[in-house]
């Protein structure tokens, strides 16, 4: 879309926007948040980049194709379910890892993994089904 | 804890997972698929050695103890349902490599197939009537992909009638979920088992069973819930219509049989009076359209419809051996009536239509082909020594020695008119003189075996039509399997005891 005004804020929201959903998505650690909503957040960073300057930018911002994202989302929540396994526990068992970092504390898990595959996934397909709406011919 | 139990779900993920990574090459893609059905093949025959040897195997799941978390649980049935699909899904994977083209290919068939996959094996492996509905709906959502993709006309008129009614089949399910939470305040199939006698109000236990009867009869297809099946089943690839045409109905199937068994058995009288009459107008209806049609995989969708009244009526029975010919039933129509898909699909490809009317000559040119297609054809039809014979023999003998004489006799002569739609299919496919016109030019001269890779497609029809005749004549280590099945399912507190520990 050729509007000066939605180009400049365009410019500028679409950091803070993906950094929210990050924000979000670490937040869903403790509190409301998580790869769910952070994922939706940050999609909404790239679709609004697809209206303003069109699919083709967007792909060239996003680098990796939304299918290839959606599959290494998947392939994070197959890791995070598979890594208690190996430990001797049942799939999708939380296994956690805390780290003492500069003075506080950080704490590693599987479920974080998990997120990220959930954040990856959403990320992924709402920029495909965006992609394919604006896009013709279809391409996958 | 047996962690063997989450490999039949987590192995399609993985497998759909790798076949979208590689998703640009087709090649890649169809050996992902092939080998992930055979791995899948692999980890069930572990699993299926398990249970054979000790019995009702239980996992739960992120160390959630039930019936808090879920709970994933293997009994007999649930591991002769998952032996079935993984067949299936390694035959079904074969045969799409020459069947699917390469655009479906492209706009990711393969990983649809396997998350359809895992949706069927979840539905037979939880024990958690919610976890259930999540199965159903991974199963349901990849399904109405698969029906549609490729967008012709008549696809998306089918898969239109498909989602509407499933859709609404689902949300009768969680009515009936709902209604269950709040009756008993639990969700896990088992603990569910042992409150539900407890519950004071048992009309309101009958009505969520019958809430259950319809949304599982539904999906299963039985009268007079079953008209989107024949609207739909025969307009996808003959690939997609044979996996959806052998497991996708017996998913309802396995979920009635598994409700009526472990959840619903308060009031036996009636409902399984009600059973035994939607068996009984399930086989005739079912039977009655197949023999009204001239398109093949239509008569073969009504023909999906019959069939399953056998089952239900081997559950309405609600004895070891109306159970064990049930489940024994389910197995052989799979095995029957996806080869009967496929064998529609060969048939296609060499004449060029569905319509048995423009069709003539396949047993003159092909006569290999024909000889597939009998064994087929009266596997279903209940011939000795075929599977299908035994199946009958088992579910007749069960109804007779319950008195319930006129089921049984329904059923027998719904055989034969089974019977009659297969010649049908065989005097005109098969027998007729070949089409003056229509007929493409390849037909009599492109081989089954050699040039034009027809043998990728023959070769898995070779493999199930082994396995029929197979089981025909080894019927009776099966058959005590299913017997082992049934007298579980007519024991909950076996299967009680597994999940939820010593009472």
């Amino acid at each position: 879309m050729q509007s000066l005004i939605l180009h400049t804020t365009t410019r500028m929201m679409i950091g803070v926007l993906v950094l929210f959903s990050l924000f979000l998505f670490f937040r869903g650690h403790d509190e409301p948040g998580g790869g769910f909503i952070g994922g939706l957040v940050g999609a909404g960073a790239f679709t609004l980049y697809a209206i303003a300057f069109g699919t083709a930018a967007t792909r060239k911002i996003l680098r990796i194709h939304p299918i290839t994202l959606i599959a290494i989302g998947l392939a994070s929540l197959v890791i995070s379910g598979l890594i208690p396994m190996f430990m001797g526990d049942p799939f999708l068992t939380g296994k956690w890892l805390f780290l003492e970092l500069g003075g506080s504390e950080v704490k590693l898990s599987t479920p974080l993994i998990f997120d990220i595959g959930v954040y990856l996934c959403v990320v992924g397909f709402i920029v495909a089904v965006i992609f394919s709406l604006e896009e013709e011919p279809l391409t996958f | 804890m047996n962690g063997l139990l989450v490999l039949p779900v987590v192995i399609p993920l993985i497998t759909a997972t790798l076949a979208l990574l590689f998703r640009k090459s087709s090649a890649m893609q169809r050996w992902i698929g092939v080998a992930g059905m055979a791995v899948l093949l692999v980890s069930v025959a572990m699993l299926f050695r398990d249970v054979y040897g000790d019995g009702i195997q239980v996992l739960q799941l992120g160390t959630w103890e039930a019936p808090f978390g879920i709970t994933l649980v293997a009994d007999m049935l649930s591991m002769l349902m998952l032996g079935i699909s993984a067949v299936m899904g390694l035959i079904i994977a074969i045969y799409s490599i020459y069947d699917i083209d390469k655009q479906r290919e492209q706009f990711g068939y393969y990983p649809l197939l396997h998350i359809l996959l895992m949706g069927v094996n979840g539905s037979f492996l939880t024990g958690d009537i919610f976890n259930l509905y999540v199965w159903f709906e991974v199963m349901l959502i990849a399904s109405f992909i698969l029906l549609a993709l490729g967008n012709s006309r008549n696809q998306l008129q089918g898969a239109l009638k498909y989602v509407i009614i499933n859709l609404f089949s689902s949300l009768i399910f969680l009515f009936g979920v709902a209604l269950l939470y709040g009756m008993t305040g639990t969700l896990n199939m088992a603990d569910l088992a042992l409150r539900l006698p407890e519950v004071e109000n048992v009309g309101l236990v009958t009505t969520v069973a019958m809430i259950f009867l319809v949304s599982f009869g539904i999906k299963a297809a039985i009268f007079p819930l079953f008209f989107w099946l024949p609207a739909s089943y025969h307009t996808p690839p003959v690939a997609i219509s044979a996996i959806f045409g052998g497991l996708l109905t017996k998913v309802g199937v396995y979920a009635l049989i598994r409700v009526f068994t472990l959840l619903f058995t308060q009031d036996v009288g009636y409902t399984h009076t009600i059973l035994i009459w939607v068996a009984g107008f399930t086989m005739v209806t079912g039977v009655l359209g197949a023999a009204s049609h001239y398109e093949f995989r239509k008569i073969l969708s009504f023909h999906i419809v019959s069939q399953i009244g056998y089952m239900i009526m081997g559950l309405a029975f609600n004895t070891a051996l109306g159970l064990m010919g049930a489940i024994f039933y389910v197995l052989h129509n799979i095995l029957a009536k996806t080869n009967l898909f496929l064998i529609s699909g060969i048939a296609q490809r060499l004449m060029g239509t569905f319509e048995l009317k423009q069709m003539g000559g396949l047993y003159r040119h092909y006569p290999f082909l024909a000889a597939l297609f009998l064994i087929s054809a009266f596997a279903l039809a209940g011939f000795p020594p075929l599977s299908g014979f035994w199946a009958k023999l088992t579910l007749v003998k069960a109804g007779l020695s319950l008195g319930e004489y006129v089921i049984t006799a329904v059923a027998i002569l719904v055989g034969l008119l089974t019977l009659f739609s297969m010649t049908k299919i065989w005097m005109t496919a098969f027998w007729a003189a070949v089409p003056e016109k229509g007929v493409p030019d390849h037909f009599g001269k492109m081989p089954l075996f050699g040039a034009g890779n027809l043998y990728i497609m023959v070769v898995p029809v070779m493999i199930v039509a082994g396995l029929i005749i197979l089981v025909g004549l080894f019927a009776q280590p099966l058959l005590e399997i299913c017997l082992t099945a049934a007298e579980q399912l007519l024991d909950p507190s076996v299967y009680i005891e597994a999940v939820m520990g010593p009472q």
